[in-house]
């Protein structure tokens, strides 16, 4: 009878997972999600705890609470260092994952080598491999994303990086297989060790050759990464619940990665193995200098009263400026004109997926007017006035133009084809991939320099002032 | 999108498919056990082509609250950590089983906290304050 109910708490919660997922289809419906998602968990936890064999309580108490104490504050966290709370969630993820492998290793070996069938040591493997590579992966990746001072930001690079690491990687497996073939042999007791130690090294080594722009793909993969290890620790137990749950975390990082790759015209490989450092040092050499033409926000304000309508393009120059509520006040100035202003999000803009539409949404931007890079671009001539807040390769238009440039390819908001372009830029360096922007030397572009944060203040001030006389 | 993710879960299926044709090789295995493994990969498969249906419907406006709701579901791990560190086991293997439930819980309450916190924030025109005065 108890194990029946616990069996149907399960089914319960899988039920539930699928809802919470199915919902986020319309914001409106979202609003369930996360009901559902606590139901779930809550359903799941309780009906273990009940379990006959769980009879020591202390310490699931314990850690309980302490999860709850760091979980907490690391909820509260402002929305621009999102991805770098996402990255380290992953992280405990693929902790757990490492550690529940690590301990059902031991467990098996010390009291019952016959349960360590091919099947489970297989999982062992996989769920340990993947699980510790992801904790140190990343670390790393939510280290670079807060700037910690001793993490280099730039992109790492050295000779023979590809062979290394695919070394690493190889002997990892290795050290499985040879685990898998006989999980008690001579070697074993060294195997395993080893296999966690070079799980750890790969997830390191992976992650700093990748630059801040790479970080939305490589934080899916890591997403996909993490739940994969779930769906490995559920062979392991032998539950069907955490390989549902750890599955459609899974495919949720795969359906990221992909969208995120396409978006910038790479592959998988090219991401985690591409040289993109290599390429920007040869794009950077040859191009002789040239001048931007540079706009004062009275300009600015006088072009855009002007205007009917106005597309905002931000990119992590937003986030870094904390400038959004200031957008938003821009924003109120124009629609209360009569201006219609829309939101263009290119899909790798920031650090992760859907980074800049939390943005806008936490300064009470409505989301009708946020628009797709997709179903803009045929309407760019019509734009009167296109402000590019902090983007930078997203909008560069040698990615239609120029072939053999390194970003060639790649989709862009075609702010090229506005009338009227104001770009606010921080500082006068090229942007991630070290590539001259072609928007910014075009005969209706104007630069509008200093911090983004300030110059819409201002911009906005500008627009009231006007109004007033 | 159904054109590229169809090659990908082809892809894992096929990747199980091995994975279970490689273990159950292995002379060891009951043919009771062996029937539990199959029956969790088909379990893995349909649960994959699920996940890829539902997640390449959702609101693009919604990535970074999926992504953190997906991290807490993900989270259900804590189902093995509990009996791991509650269990009748050697010290060193239940504090495992102990940090990995707090590893867990820490991603439950974050995750699920900071998802509600996130999507609450997305309005429509006219349900917020800002923009209501515009049709």
């Amino acid at each position: 009878m108890m194990h029946a109910l616990m069996e149907i708490a399960y089914l319960a919660a899988i039920v539930l997972f699928i809802l919470a997922l199915y919902w986020m289809n319309d914001p409106k419906s979202a609003r369930r999600s996360v009901s559902a998602g606590v139901a779930a968990m809550a359903l799941a936890i309780v009906a273990t705890w009940s379990r006959p064999e769980v009879v020591h309580h202390l310490w699931i108490i314990l850690a309980l609470i302490g999860g709850v104490v760091v979980g907490v504050p690391l909820s509260r966290v402002a929305l621009t260092a999102v991805p770098q709370r996402t990255a380290l969630s992953h992280a405990f993820g693929g902790l757990a994952a490492g550690l529940v492998g690590t301990a059902k290793y031991y467990m098996w070996v010390s009291e019952g080598p016959d349960e360590l069938t091919g099947f489970r040591m297989t999982a062992i493997v996989v769920e340990t491999l993947l699980g510790f590579l992801t904790l140190t992966g990343s670390l790393m990746a939510a280290g670079k994303l807060h700037g910690v001072s001793w993490i280099p930001q730039r992109p790492v690079i050295y000779p023979l990086q590809n062979v290394t690491n695919l070394g690493l990687l190889a002997l990892a497996v290795a050290a499985g297989a040879y685990l898998v073939v006989d999980p008690t042999g001579p070697w074993a007791h060294v195997a395993f060790p080893v296999l966690i130690a070079l799980s750890l090294a790969f997830g390191v080594l992976l992650i700093i050759p990748i630059g801040g722009a790479d970080m939305p793909t490589v934080i899916s993969i890591l997403n996909a990464y993490a739940g994969l290890s779930a769906v490995a620790m559920g062979f392991v137990l032998d539950s069907r619940l955490l390989v549902v749950a750890g599955a459609l975390d899974g495919a949720s990082g795969l359906i990221l990665s992909i969208i995120m790759c396409r978006a910038m015209n790479r592959s998988f490989t090219n991401v985690l193995f591409g040289g993109f450092g290599q390429v920007q040092a040869a794009a950077v050499t040859g191009t002789e200098e040239r001048h931007y033409k540079e706009e004062t926000v009275e300009g600015a304000a006088q072009t855009m009263e002007m205007a009917r309508l106005v597309i905002i393009v931000p990119g992590y120059g937003m986030a870094v400026a904390h400038a959004q509520h200031r957008v938003a006040e821009l924003y109120d100035q124009l629609t209360a004109r009569g201006t219609t202003v829309k939101f263009v999000i290119h899909p790798v803009a920031g650090r992760m997926p859907g980074h800049m539409n939390v943005l806008l949404a936490e300064a009470e931007i409505p989301y009708d007017d946020i628009v797709e890079m997709d179903d803009m671009n045929p309407d760019m001539e019509q734009v009167d006035v296109a402000l590019v807040i902090g983007a930078n390769d997203v909008v560069n238009p040698a990615a239609r133009e120029q072939k053999g440039c390194p970003i060639y390819g790649m989709p862009i908001i075609e702010a090229h084809r506005a009338k009227t372009v104001f770009a606010i830029k921080r500082g006068k360096s090229p942007g991630f991939a070290g590539i001259e922007n072609d928007l910014y030397f075009r005969d209706q572009t104007f630069m509008l320099f200093g911090d983004a944060k300030d110059v819409i203040g201002e911009l906005t001030k500008q627009l009231a002032v006007d109004e007033a006389a | 999108m159904s054109r590229i993710t169809a090659p990908v879960a082809g892809a894992w299926s096929i990747a199980c498919v091995a994975l279970a044709v490689a273990s159950s090789a292995h002379a060891d295995v009951s043919a009771d056990a062996s029937g539990q493994n199959w029956s969790s990969l088909t379990v893995l498969v349909l649960a994959t082509f699920i996940g890829l249906g539902v997640i390449g419907r959702v609101s693009r406006l919604l990535h970074t609250p999926l992504m953190s709701l997906t991290n807490a579901i993900s989270a259900i791990s804590v189902v093995g950590s509990i009996v791991v560190a509650g269990s009748d086991f050697p010290t060193p293997i239940r504090a495992l089983g102990a940090v990995a439930l707090f590893a867990s819980m820490t991603n439950i309450v974050s995750g699920f906290l900071i998802t509600e916190r996130m999507i609450r924030m997305f309005k429509e025109r006219g349900e917020g304050q800002k923009g209501a005065q515009k049709q």
